[in-house]
């Protein structure tokens, strides 16, 4: 298991723009092809404990919600083989078409989120999204102008290396305060964010700061749009802020290390879904209420 | 085939060819369910024997096998229905009432009276008297109804049993015996013909009391259970059958279920929390019980309202249990929200449209509720989804018995003589209907999940089906 969280520091290591859950799928997959075990059910049961060791390293949400989507996807045909090695290549191959699916998903949200941005506008975001950045370089690649306002989101001023990426592409950006959300909201025209979770209702878990802005988009009737991949689709259900698991709000060394989680900064925060206007996946164009359709199918 | 059934069929065209004329868009495909809550005869399968001659070329008249839905569709074809509304809402259009009374006559049950004034936005509802029930009018022993039926029928007018789970469970028991009793008389398949017995009874609780959803849907159930017995099945064996498969959907989908849903909503109940439950909901009432023995630490506040005050029974249940409780009417609910962090709510129904159709009540509670951005969880089995659509509390509901509203205070009966007073009419309605943006989550046995996805679990079960 050592090795194995060995394995998932050096993919992410190695190619800093894949999203930590593909990097953990990546991961598990490997895992499956060095696994010794003899029964499905132990396969299984060794999985589901890899994937707890890998929340144990970084805890945000997509992780959890991908390893379980990998488990789903290869688990479906177990039982068509008797013969386990046969069925192991079964799995393995699957697991790879799966990597493959998502691998392309957030060319497809690009490709459906783009038509959006039009000419001449001014778009808000907040903190550093790997999508909402292919996103805007597709928008950009389409020969778009728009300016961006990014929020510099404490405590670790991810803001900041968004803009950086997005001066990078010859985009007018500039950095506000997360304070200043309010006082910018008069002069955008849309709101665009990535997430970390998709939850059942339609909501979604993402850096703090969002819920905060995604209310005053609402107040200023703007549009809110998130842009997320499918496999952060997870089976989570929070009524409000105080009802999202501890272990998906902290980091993962902050969990291991601290007593008093009170006195924590949460790093994270959920926004229902009556702020959300649209979700952009690579499922297609979703409404918050459409969500719980989608994850019906994808885990029923 | 009886004459009857032969002149029903004859007055269908005639009454559709009518309909045809006046209407402009006719083909509707959506009329199986209502067709079925009218006169359930009318939507009777086809006639085995007599084929082409009675309908016109008909095409799957003379096969006594095919599928309800078939012939459905094919009923559709040759009739395009246009979509009737049941005749329990249209009680002040005289041409429906005549067609109930004539309906009632064939299956020799009487036709239950409507009592006193009716308020006028509610006059369209049947509005009856507990003092006067039906078998009153009956005589005991009845030769056309079942004994078990009868006793089930007191029982739902006098609101000796009441609550959507109890009533189904109830039905169910007295469908059994009925099956237990029957004997298939000679030149008849017991597919057949328990299902046409069944006619009468199905009438005779409905005018008892409406019929629930979720009783709606058993129904429907042991109707296709009994269809889909083989002609070559033996008495005994049909009846085993029969009785088993009504012992499993009360099992699977009311008991088991509940446990299921308990399961999902123990997770919601974290230590420290203040519940608030509206009413008496068995559903609800096992999941504050379940989570007790779980060893959560929660209070619950019980909110009742005249004149059923269904709260106290709920009282009793969860203080007996040792869960420390308050009590409050709903007037006072404003007062209490601040306090609370989580509402429960059961339900009788869940509409199509994500609509929650529960008691008279809580559609106020889950307001004030939404004002305090308190989050409102509904429980509800899955059997009691129906496909029904409604909007609003007054096309379809319930008016119960208006003396109930009458209460004697100090010695004083204030109302005792409101027939006297011209134009003073009490309302007593027992069914409101919740829009989905106040319900945040419905918790049922197939998990979590918002309100607005019920259409989706309806199309899951379909296909399961």
């Amino acid at each position: 298991l050592e090795s194995l969280v060995e394995y998932f520091r050096a993919q992410m290591r190695k190619d800093p723009d894949m999203a930590s859950a593909v990097a953990a799928i990546r991961t598990l997959l490997e895992f499956l092809k060095r696994d010794k075990g003899e029964t499905i059910l132990g396969l299984r049961e060794s999985l589901t404990s890899a994937t707890d060791c890998l929340t144990g390293v970084d805890s945000s949400v997509a992780v959890s919600s991908g390893g379980e989507l990998f488990l789903r996807f290869i688990s479906l045909t177990s039982l068509e083989h008797q013969d386990l090695s046969r069925c192991k290549k079964v799995m393995e191959e699957r697991g790879e078409l799966f990597l493959e699916k998502i691998s392309m998903s957030r060319a497809k949200v690009a490709k459906l989120c783009h038509t959006f941005i039009k000419d001449g506008a001014k778009i808000l975001t907040h903190s550093y999204s790997r999508v909402v950045l292919r996103v805007l370089e597709k928008a950009a690649a389409e020969k778009k102008r728009f300016s961006v306002y990014v929020t510099e989101s404490q405590p670790d001023a991810a803001g900041r290396q968004m803009a950086e990426a997005l001066r990078k592409l010859n985009v007018p950006v500039t950095v506000v305060l997360d304070a200043a959300v309010g006082y910018v909201l008069e002069k955008v025209d849309l709101v665009i964010v990535g997430a970390e979770g998709v939850v059942e209702s339609g909501g979604i878990i993402n850096k703090i700061g969002t819920y905060q802005m995604a209310v005053c988009s609402k107040a200023h009737n703007k549009p809110f749009y998130v842009v997320a991949e499918s496999f952060k689709f997870v089976r989570l259900y929070p009524l409000n802020q105080q009802d999202v698991p501890d272990k998906f709000k902290y980091k993962a060394d902050t969990l291991k290390t601290v007593q008093n989680l009170s006195e924590e900064h949460p790093m994270i925060d959920y926004t229902p879904p009556s702020l959300i206007t649209l979700l952009f996946t690579d499922l297609g164009v979703l409404t918050p209420s459409a969500v719980s359709d989608e994850l019906i199918k994808l885990y029923l | 085939m009886t004459k009857e059934e032969k002149q029903r069929l004859r007055k269908e065209k005639k009454q559709q060819k009518k309909n045809k004329e006046k209407k402009d868009d006719n083909a509707s495909q959506e009329s199986e369910k209502e067709k079925k809550s009218v006169s359930s005869s009318s939507s009777a399968p086809q006639p085995p024997t007599q084929p082409a001659t009675q309908k016109g070329g008909s095409s799957c008249c003379s096969l006594k096998n095919v599928h309800d839905m078939v012939q459905k569709v094919t009923l559709i074809l040759i009739f395009p229905v246009v979509k009737r509304l049941p005749e329990h809402i249209q009680v002040d259009n005289p041409d429906v009432l005549k067609k109930l009374a004539k309906k009632l006559e064939r299956q020799q049950i009487p036709l239950r009276l409507d009592y006193g004034y009716k308020v006028s936005l509610f006059s369209h509802l049947h509005q009856y008297s507990r003092k006067a029930p039906l078998t009153q009018q009956l005589s005991i022993p009845s030769s056309v109804i079942h004994p078990a039926i009868v006793r089930l029928g007191l029982q739902y007018s006098q609101g000796i049993v009441a609550g959507s789970n109890a009533r189904s469970v109830a039905l169910l028991h007295a469908f059994k015996q009925v099956i237990r009793d029957y004997t298939t008389p000679p030149n008849e398949e017991l597919s057949r013909d328990l299902v046409n017995k069944l006619k009468p009874y199905i009438s005779f609780l409905n005018q008892c009391r409406p019929l629930s959803a979720s009783m709606g849907n058993a129904i429907k159930y042991i109707k296709k259970e009994i269809s889909n017995i083989p002609s070559q099945c033996k008495e005994e064996e049909a009846k085993g059958k029969l009785l088993n498969c009504i012992e499993c959907y009360i099992n699977e989908k009311i008991i088991l279920a509940a446990k299921a849903i308990a399961k999902y909503a123990i997770e919601k109940i974290s230590d420290g929390d203040v519940i608030l439950v509206y009413g008496c909901s068995s559903l609800v009432n096992h999941i504050l019980c379940e989570a007790f023995e779980k060893n959560r630490k929660f209070r619950v506040i019980v909110v009742d309202s005249r004149p059923r005050l269904e709260g106290r029974e709920a009282l009793r249940r969860l203080v007996q249990r040792g869960i420390s409780c308050t009590y409050v009417l709903i007037s006072a609910v404003s007062y209490i929200l601040p306090e609370v962090s989580k509402v429960f709510l059961g339900a009788h129904a869940l509409l199509a449209n994500g609509y929650v159709m529960s008691r008279v009540g809580t559609s106020q509670i889950a307001l004030v509720a939404k004002a305090f951005n308190v989050p409102v969880l509904v429980c509800c089995e899955t059997y009691k989804f129906c496909e029904r659509v409604q909007t609003d509390s007054f096309v379809s509901n319930e008016l119960d018995d208006p003396d109930d509203l009458i209460v004697t205070r100090k010695g004083k009966t204030q109302l005792e003589d409101w027939q006297q007073v011209p134009l003073l009419g009490l309302l007593n309605l027992v069914y409101d209907v919740t829009p989905p943006d106040f319900v945040d989550l419905v918790i049922t046995d197939l998990g979590m999940i918002p309100c607005t996805s019920v259409p989706v679990v309806l199309r899951v079960k379909n296909v399961d089906l």
